[in-house]
This record gives C-alpha cells, structure tokens and sequence, in this order.
C-alpha cells in the first residue's frame, strides 16, 4: 500500500471532517481517515504512511499528544504541536496576541476565589469567566456582580482543577454579534457574523451566521493573531468593541467552519485540503 | 436505518454514515456514535463532551 498524500486525524466526525474526506475525494487525492483513538505510536520510529496529518482532534490533550508523536517522528502536521498547545489555551494565546500587537480585551488570571474576586472587582462588572481550555461557550459565564461570582467561583472549586485557573475578562461592549474568520495559510478565506439574541454568539447555542467581508484591517490583525499562536489553518474570533475597534478574543487551531461555508458559499474543505497537499509537496 | 437504545425509535443514518461520527435520535435526543461492524454501522453511546474539549 503507498501512503496518502495525507490524513486526516480525528477524534469526532463533525461536519467538517466529513468534508475535508469529501473535498479529496473530489479532488482525486489520495487522503486517509485516521481514528486517532486507534493510534498506537512507536514514538522512537519514524513516521511512515501518513503524508501531510490534518489534526483535527477535539480533545486538547489527545491532539497535542498525538501531534507532540507525529511531528517528533518526522511527519508534517498541520496545526504543529506548537500551534496546538499555545492556541488551546485561552491564557497562552492572550499573552502571545498581546506580544504581536493584536487588540485583545483586557483579562486577568487568578488561582484562588478570593483572588479571583478582587480580580473581578477591578476589571468592573460585568465581566466574563472563561475555562482556558474549550470551547462551544461551555462553562463560561458573565458575571453580573460580586455576589453571582462568588457563586460560580464556589461552583468551579469543587470542579477538575482546568476550573480553578480563573480567567477573567472585561465584558466587551460591541454589537450583538462576534467574527469568526477563517485562515488557511497567508489568506483569510471567508469570515462570518455570528448573532444571536444571548450574550454568548456560539453557533453551537443556537447564534445565527450572516457572511462578513473581510477588509484590509480584518486581515491584517487575522494573520498576525494567527503568526502569534504559529498557526497555519485557524479560526480567528474577534468582537468590534465600541472604541477600539477589532479585538481578537481567541485563536481555534481546530476550527469548525459549516456556517462559514453555508452562508459564503466558499469551498472551505477544498482550499483546507489543497493547502495541506500543498505543504506535503514542499 | 437502527434502533435507539434508550427508547427504541428508528434512526435513519446518513447515506456517507462514517464510522466515529455522532447521531442524535429524533425522539429522545440520544446521542450515538457510529461503530463499523461487520460491513454496517452498528450505534454506541457517544461519549458526552469532555473537558478538554474544543475547536
Ligand atoms: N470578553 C467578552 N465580552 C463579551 N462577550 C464575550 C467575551 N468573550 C466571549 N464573549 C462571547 O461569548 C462567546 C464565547 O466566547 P469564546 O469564543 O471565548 O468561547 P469558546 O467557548 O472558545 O467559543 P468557540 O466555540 O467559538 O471557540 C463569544 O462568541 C462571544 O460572543
Ligand atoms: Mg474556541
Ligand atoms: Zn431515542
């Protein structure tokens, strides 16, 4: 059997995995579905049979890992395990947004309650609770004022320890809506608007998507939010504040992308895919 | 098509059903994963969202 051009590695099929296999299958490339949960890696080897690895894991550790093997045993994986770990985590990508240059809402860590509180006090309520690590808007919460957060900080004590590193963000005023603009390579391919009637824009909460067109300023912070995490296919998130204009609130490196291209129209999984045997021939 | 396992409704899979990928049953909400077996798919209860979960 000789390898595939490349694989694409999962945990879950969502929509995009589908299409992703889809889209090479239209383009008479020869791409493999790989299970990662199937995976037993000699990590020693050498990487043989795989071409260019897609990681589309959602499970932060099972992608990391499995990337930390692969690209250790020579394989090219895109996003690279560097991507991987610094745009997984809230915290991590805020830092490195922050180094590059890119407006980013004003945030806060803290690892106790009582902590936490002050940190909280002093951004101003409301302001957001976010986990580092996740997504889909899970367990993230706005806090109103000191008494509703000292209640959902009492909640995440007891909770994994991923719960007791507050992070906390100011409460950004913008329109009801946010940005997810998708980049693959030096291009950001399509953006949307996501609305919706709640504070949390999260497609998978119901938000509605509306096509966004992509400016030369939108570009401009898109590809250096994702040069800050080394990215190379990543979903920007960004909220129009009211003053500052574009801020980038986080980096996916495993980017869902179905209402991006129900509502643009643009072939997403084909530029993906085209953009990864692209790499596997360099 | 299969049977859910919580309430028995039939569930219609995909015409590109893949194995890995994750069916809700239209009457309970169930969640499915689909397993290869034998040639069809075969349904196990998907793993609900994890920790460390994201996009
Ligand atoms: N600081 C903030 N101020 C106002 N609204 C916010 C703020 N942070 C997040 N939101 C809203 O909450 C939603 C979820 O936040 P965020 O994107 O950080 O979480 P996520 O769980 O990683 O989501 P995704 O699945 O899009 O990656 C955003 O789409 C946005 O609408
Ligand atoms: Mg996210
Ligand atoms: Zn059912």
């Amino acid at each position: 059997m000789t390898a595939p051009a490349a694989t694409i590695l999962y945990d879950t099929v969502r929509w995009e995995e589908k299409a992703l296999s889809g889209a090479a299958r239209r383009a008479g490339a020869d791409v493999r579905m790989l299970d990662c949960r199937s995976l037993s890696l000699d990590v020693d080897g050498e990487a043989r049979g795989y071409g260019t690895v897609l990681q589309r894991c959602v499970s932060y550790y099972r992608n990391v890992h499995s990337t930390a093997a692969l690209e250790g045993m020579g394989a090219r994986v895109i996003n690279c395990l560097r991507t991987g770990m610094l745009a997984g985590n809230k915290l991590y990508t805020h830092m490195l947004l922050r180094k590059a240059g890119v407006a980013v809402p004003r945030a806060t860590v803290s690892f106790s309650r009582d902590a936490a509180l002050g940190a909280a006090g002093r951004l101003g309520y409301p302001c957001v609770i976010k986990p580092t690590v996740g997504s889909w808007g899970r367990m993230i919460s706005r806090l109103s004022g000191a008494e509703a957060a000292s209640g959902i900080l009492e909640m995440r004590e007891a909770m994994h320890p991923l719960y007791q590193v507050h992070y906390v963000e100011e409460f950004v005023k913008r329109p009801p809506r946010d940005i997810r603009a998708i980049v693959v390579g030096d291009r950001v391919v399509a953006a949307i608007y996501r609305h919706s009637d709640g504070w949390k824009t999260n497609m998978a909460l119901g938000g509605r998507a509306e096509p966004c067109s992509v400016g030369a300023e939108m570009e401009d912070v898109c590809i250096r939010a994702r040069d800050a995490v080394h990215g190379e296919i990543v979903g920007v998130d960004l909220m129009e504040d009211e003053a500052r204009g574009l801020l980038v609130h986080e980096v996916n490196n495993t980017t869902e992308f179905k209402n991006t291209v129900r509502v643009c129209g643009v072939d997403i999984p084909s530029i993906m895919v085209s953009h990864a045997l692209e790499a596997g021939r360099r | 098509m299969a049977s859910c396992a919580e309430c028995d409704a039939a569930i219609a899979l995909p015409d590109d059903a893949v194995a890995g990928e994750i069916v809700t049953c239209a009457e309970c909400g169930s969640s499915f994963e689909l397993v290869a077996s034998g040639g069809s798919m075969a349904l196990k209860p998907a793993q609900s969202v994890g920790e460390d979960w994201g996009q």
